[in-house]
């Protein structure tokens, strides 16, 4: 890794902040979009062409909203919840490698916000502080909704936590690092990892799934049973906070998954970023088409699920990869 | 507390001291056999049951000495409703929840109430049929053949062949309405929700068949004491063949799109199960008994306009769950598909209506050339008919169960009397024996897979 000047830091750390927060809000627009059209119907069309400024028009009637605040609520972490879930899914972009070094006007840019030699566990970290703006939120809400909602999605924390974690670590047996640019470069030096660890990208996009609170796994929120979860009370730029994290969330894990399985940033022809935009909108609309075809798991299903199948399967999969490699298959 | 002898006094009070209504000395008698206190719902309805506000206070005052225990885990009481995603409108459900599993529920109805049985005693005899569709508003073909047939029965009037097979008609393509609504909904509950668009698409169409023949495309005010409003009108049978051609397909789709999946079999196999016997204690019909075992169809025990003319299969499942309940409806869509084809193919040529001026309205073509028929149009619509003293009940089987309508004249114009027991308002007594000590989850599944319309719990 190459330094670079603080003020390239700082530069790419807005560009990377502004890129992702306009991909949330079209990834919306998409979810809305192709989920109109698997449910025979058109989705937003009327602001703007294609209704391509619905986003904006969201967004105003959002920060329009009046901001309101339940009176049996825990004034401070009220407010904290939905920021300590946005800042947790901000944070998590700043490992995910984009693309590799490049040389810019003259000054060197790495197209990753650093390279951590902890990158991946960075991640982890700072998804289980994003659980935390989830659980505080309900908790602090004054709601029994919230306060249910809340206590799902810590039981749902602790069920998938562990296992998504097992289920990389074959990867991290497989290129030896944890570095997620190191990950990419070994995958582009050898295959895919999803070649190899087909398992564990199963396990890993299925935990991601429940990290990420996405249906089936939207327990925490929802709506059937308990109104809308751990957000019932919020509204406004709060609840765009929450909306935010979520969606930003999904482009995480999906960036992540596409970046230990699937190659990340390499591959042929086009430059590292298109490349890893293509791999993380594939899986997307994986997610997506997820949402709109499955009902939602019933919370002890879910537990049992994450407890009684995904920990065993991604316990057996790394004793197998690590008697792989131990044995001497790929090591570099 | 169970380690503790009962204080004496409290046994008095319970056995000797008041007159206890009887579910309320039921559910004190049951907690003091099972040695344990009072869950909050069943206090609620030992206080609303007291016949004084003495003995009610004096009877939670008891229970509460009994109760007093420190150490005591509190159940969260939560209110599900009335406004509330999933409870069919606006139900109210008071719950106690430990933890996700619920202790005890306790309905709470009425928000829908409109006092439509008081209001059709102000109607003429024509007019109450308008407002008996609004009741259980998925299936206002069932609530007004109850009504008109009660009607008819206290007239004498016979309706003509034609009249019963348009009736069949609209019936079972009703039926297959309301059991689109019920799939699409309970999909939404249990988060498929893509299922409600494709189930919506479906009914979109029998609306649409409603409304060409009806003109109205909710609260088909069709069926006249006497036959139907009119007959059918050109391009219908075309359009209904069409439409139950389809539907078999379309049930294919559902089943392809909810049943073949994990998840929705999870949610629903041995969900909200009851015995057939307490089935039948509870007085549940429909889907709900059927699914359970019990083949009790009015269709086929009781015929009704024309029923026993047609051939039709009354599925009936085992198990009784949530998933009996939907495989039992998914079967009826077919089983009405089939019914449809059959009236059309044998329907007879005739009139839609009964030729009796004294209570059908005269053909609009007459009265510009005819003054007896004028004088019967004026006297109908501004008098009414009358309708010869007595009280009579009939009941149908209606999507949900069986919608009975009991009607009483005392000879005038108005009825005396119009009460509708309906199928919504005593299957919901079945929620809380289900829904006791299960998840909450599962309490969303039941209540869809109970189907309760909430305007015909209320009325």
């Amino acid at each position: 890794m190459i330094q670079e000047a603080f003020l390239v830091i700082l530069i790419k750390a807005v560009v990377v902040v502004f890129i992702v927060v306009t991909t949330f809000a079209y990834l919306m627009l998409l979810e809305r979009k192709l989920m109109g059209r698997m449910q025979l119907r058109y989705g937003p069309n009327r602001t703007g062409p294609f209704g391509l400024l619905q986003p904006a028009a969201d967004l105003v009637k959002m920060l329009l909203k009046e901001d309101f605040t339940p009176a049996g609520a825990n004034k401070v972490l009220f407010q904290l919840a939905p920021v300590m879930a946005v800042f947790a899914a901000v944070g998590s972009l700043s490992v995910i490698p984009f693309g590799d070094s490049v040389t810019l006007w003259g000054h060197h840019v790495n197209l990753y916000g650093t390279d951590l030699n902890v990158g991946l566990l960075l991640v982890f970290a700072l998804s289980g502080i994003g659980f935390y703006g989830l659980i505080l939120g309900g908790y602090a809400s004054g709601n029994k909704y919230a306060l249910l909602g809340a206590a799902r999605s810590a039981a749902q924390l602790v069920s998938y936590e562990v296992a998504m974690g097992l289920s990389v670590v074959g990867v991290l047996m497989l290129a030896q690092s944890l570095s997620l640019v190191d990950i990419v470069h070994a995958q582009a030096d050898t295959v895919w990892y999803i070649l190899l660890q087909p398992v564990g990208f199963i396990l890993f996009m299925l935990a991601g799934l429940a990290e990420t609170n996405r249906p089936p796994f939207d327990l925490p929120e929802a709506e059937g049973e308990l109104v809308a979860g751990y957000h019932t009370e919020y509204g406004g730029t709060k609840f765009a906070g929450f909306a935010m994290a979520e969606y930003l969330n999904m482009i995480v894990v999906t960036s992540i998954a596409a970046t230990l399985f699937l190659g990340g940033f390499s591959g042929p022809w086009l430059p590292g970023p298109i490349w890893l935009a293509i791999k993380v909108f594939i899986l997307i609309v994986g997610l997506i088409w997820i949402r709109a075809t499955m009902p939602r798991l019933r919370y002890d299903r879910l537990m049992k699920f994450g407890w009684k199948i995904l920990l065993p399967l991604a316990t057996l999969n790394l004793l197998i990869t690590a008697l792989v490699v131990g044995l001497g298959f790929p090591n570099k | 507390m169970s380690s503790e002898p009962t204080p004496p006094q409290n046994d008095e009070g319970i056995a000797g001291g008041f007159p206890l209504a009887s579910e309320a000395r039921g559910v004190l008698e049951a907690a003091r056999r099972e040695g344990r206190g009072l869950t909050e719902t069943e206090r609620a309805i030992a206080q609303v049951e007291a016949f004084t506000p003495e003995e009610a206070s004096a009877r939670i005052a008891l229970n509460e000495a009994v109760e007093e225990d420190p150490g005591i885990r509190r159940p969260m009481v939560i209110n599900l409703g009335p406004q509330h995603p999933s409870t069919h409108g606006v139900m109210r459900l008071i719950t106690e929840l430990d933890g996700e599993t619920v202790l005890d529920l306790h309905p709470v109805i009425g928000y829908l109430h409109t006092g439509i049985e008081k209001q059709c005693e102000n109607k003429t005899w024509w007019q109450a049929i308008t407002l008996v569709t609004r009741m259980d508003y998925l299936s206002p073909y069932s609530n007004t053949l109850a009504y008109c047939t009660s009607v008819e029965k206290l007239l004498g009037l016979e309706v003509p062949v034609r009249a019963q097979y348009l009736r069949v008609i609209m019936l079972e393509l009703n039926r297959i309405a309301s059991h689109l609504v019920w799939l699409g909904t309970s999909g939404l509950e249990l988060g498929a929700i893509s299922v409600f668009f494709f189930t919506y698409r479906e009914r979109d169409a029998a609306l649409d068949l409603g409304e060409m023949i009806s003109g109205e495309r909710m609260n088909s005010r069709y069926f006249q004491v006497g036959g139907c409003a009119d007959d059918m009108p050109d391009g219908f049978e075309a359009e209904l063949r069409k439409f139950v051609d389809a539907m078999p397909g379309h049930v294919d789709e559902y089943e392809q799109l909810v049943a073949g999946n994990q998840i929705w079999l999870d949610r629903l196999v041995g969900v909200g199960v009851l015995p057939a016997d307490e089935l039948v204690a509870l007085g549940v019909t429909g889907p709900a008994l059927r699914a359970a075992g019990v083949p009790h169809d009015l269709r086929r025990s009781n015929p009704y306009t024309g029923y026993e003319r047609f051939e039709f299969d009354i599925p009936t499942f085992e198990n009784g769950d949530a998933y009996d309940r939907f495989r039992v409806r998914m079967r009826e869509i077919r089983e009405s598909t089939k019914i449809i084809q059959q009236a059309l193919d044998s329907i007879p040529e005739g009139s839609h209506i009964a030729d009796d001026r004294k209570v059908v309205l005269p053909p609009r073509e007459e009265l510009a050339v005819s003054m007896e028929a004028l004088i019967h149009h004026f006297k109908l619509v501004t008098e009414g008919y009358r309708v010869p003293a007595g009280e009579v009940y009939s009941g149908v089987e209606s999507p949900r169960g069986e919608i009975g309508c009991y009607v009483a004249s005392d000879g005038g114009t108005k009825p005396y009397r119009v009460h509708m027991r309906d199928a919504s308002f005593v299957n919901l007594q079945a929620l809380r024996p289900m829904a006791k000590g299960q998840y909450l989850a599962d309490l969303v599944a039941m209540i869809g897979s109970l189907d309760n319309v909430m305007g015909g719990v209320d009325r």
